[in-house]
């Protein structure tokens, strides 16, 4: 472990030491409050089951989180190359966000049944606007000098894309991608709530009517942790994507 | 190339003349510096001169060819390097290359045995934030230079270096265009820099740009370091200031 990372490690042995203490104490009735030793005992026991209902939410997270990402940079790229679309559009990419996920899912569900669809195009539609506003971002910061020395060297607007606004949009990019990668997982989570047959969304409406509060806590874990690990992967893929941005200076 | 030639080229923006009558030419292996105040409309010209401007009036010619308002056959230079944080030196120098549609592994095959003429030996891989600012500026004339070995428009491209480094690049870079022979026209408010380095200067008035003056530094090449403290120099840039 690296040395900067030990006060983050003990704010959370300490956090679940307390944790422990006030179930142990029976502060909370333990019905309502298990403690971390049991969810960790019921997280075990169940693990069959989350392992399973696991794999049906990350393949939507998935399959949503790649057509959001291709979405959003087609998206980026013909706003940033014609100018008419991006006057036109703009606004309209901002309220689609200020519409909550929770109030579409169940439209989607009625539209589009109980399956894997409504399910997928939730994910879709939370996930590509990080990346377009990223993207645009990315692409309106790209150094005009340089595009104009591209073009003194008589470059096509292609070229130009190519050597100057995608690499220069590469950091937005993947901010976005990190908080896509979250989004995705969460909006799977929240469509299965709304209805389907699977998915770790599915067992935790099954346990929250079961009132197994330790398995509600093992499932809520797993989920978080689900999102840290693809927030990781993304953060794995801009190091091997742009090392010139973790340079030690020396010469 | 044997000839770039302006001819007649005026150019205003918003009403506001910024070019004059500009009329200049460059021959063949020569290196001609553009003087004058900041402000004065030499970026303008350059722009013009590069394709990336239509004047209002005039004419561009290399080698007798209309190449005015078409970009993509002289090499630019600024001030900034503008060489590309996310690519190593190695693919900025390519660059030009790649752009004409030459393979990557190709281009770098070809780029290589530049570096060691431009005094960037093991620089290939790096990056340019690991290069001190002389090295960088090499860099980009190299790149400027790998575009067209024909004809190169430097755009103050040793301003943003520090008194030192500056001096060592004028060294080097007579030197290197000793070998290399790249007909170069060179912007630059500094005097001493214009007499240093040039065959020939044009003297610019500023507001609206105008060509108030010719001068033949006649020292032949190369020049000796210690070119800047006789007294010819000194006439030279008395003759400059007079006019300024």
């Amino acid at each position: 472990m690296r040395r900067r990372n030990i006060p983050a490690f003990i704010a959370v042995a300490a956090l679940l030491i307390l944790w422990q203490g006030v179930s142990m104490l029976g502060l909370v009735p333990a019905f309502m409050l298990p403690s971390p030793v049991e969810v960790v005992r019921a997280f075990v026991k169940e693990l069959p089951l989350l392992w399973e209902n696991s794999l049906i939410t990350l393949q939507e997270a998935f399959i949503g989180l790649v057509m959001g990402v291709a979405f959003g940079f087609l998206v980026a790229v013909l706003m940033d190359a014609f100018e008419v679309l991006y006057r036109a559009f703009y606004p309209l990419l901002i309220i689609t966000q200020t519409v909550p996920t929770v109030a579409i899912a169940p439209l989607l569900v009625l539209w589009f049944g109980y399956e894997m669809t409504p399910k997928i195009i939730l994910i879709v539609i939370s996930t590509f606007f990080p990346v377009t506003v990223g993207l645009l971002d990315g692409f309106r910061s790209a150094d005009r000098d340089a595009i104009g020395l591209l073009r003194s060297m008589g470059a096509t607007r292609v070229q130009i894309f190519r050597h100057i606004k995608f690499p220069s949009a590469l950091p937005q990019l993947f901010s976005g991608l990190r908080i896509a990668a979250a989004y995705s997982v969460v909006g799977a989570v929240i469509s299965e709530w709304l209805g389907g047959f699977g998915g770790l969304g599915v067992y935790m409406t099954r346990v929250k009517k079961a009132f197994a509060f330790d398995k509600m806590f093992a499932v809520i874990f797993l989920i978080s942790g689900i999102s840290l690990g693809l927030m990781s992967l993304v953060e794995y893929a801009e190091k091997k994507c742009m090392p010139y941005r973790h340079l030690d200076k020396k010469e | 190339m044997e000839k770039l030639e302006v001819k007649n080229v005026s150019v205003s923006f918003d009403g506001k003349q910024i070019l004059e009558d500009i009329s200049i030419e460059l021959n063949r292996g020569e290196l001609v510096c553009l003087l004058g105040v900041s402000g004065g409309g030499k970026t303008t010209l350059f722009n013009v001169i590069s394709g990336l401007l239509k004047p209002d009036a005039g004419q561009v010619l290399l080698d007798g060819r209309d190449i005015t308002g078409k970009p993509g056959t002289i090499s630019y230079m600024l001030q900034k390097d503008l060489l590309l944080p996310y690519r190593t030196i190695e693919d900025n120098v390519a660059l030009p290359l790649l752009l004409k549609g030459v393979k990557k592994r190709e281009a770098r095959a070809q780029v290589g045995p530049m570096f060691a003429q431009f005094g960037l030996e093991g620089a290939q891989k790096k990056y340019p934030a690991q290069l001190s600012g002389g090295m960088r500026q090499r860099a980009a004339l190299l790149r400027t230079y790998l575009f067209s070995r024909d004809v190169a428009l430097l755009d103050e491209p040793f301003s943003a270096l520090d008194t030192l480094t500056k001096s060592a690049i004028h060294g080097w870079y007579l030197d290197v265009m000793e070998k290399i022979r790249l007909s170069t026209l060179f912007i630059t408010h500094d005097i001493d820099e214009a007499i240093l380095l040039s065959d020939r200067i044009y003297l610019l008035s500023g507001q609206p740009g105008r060509i108030v003056e010719e001068i033949v530094i006649s020292e032949p090449k190369p020049r000796p370091a210690d070119f800047n403290l006789t007294p010819r120099f000194l006439d030279y840039k008395k003759q400059i200031l007079s006019l300024l």
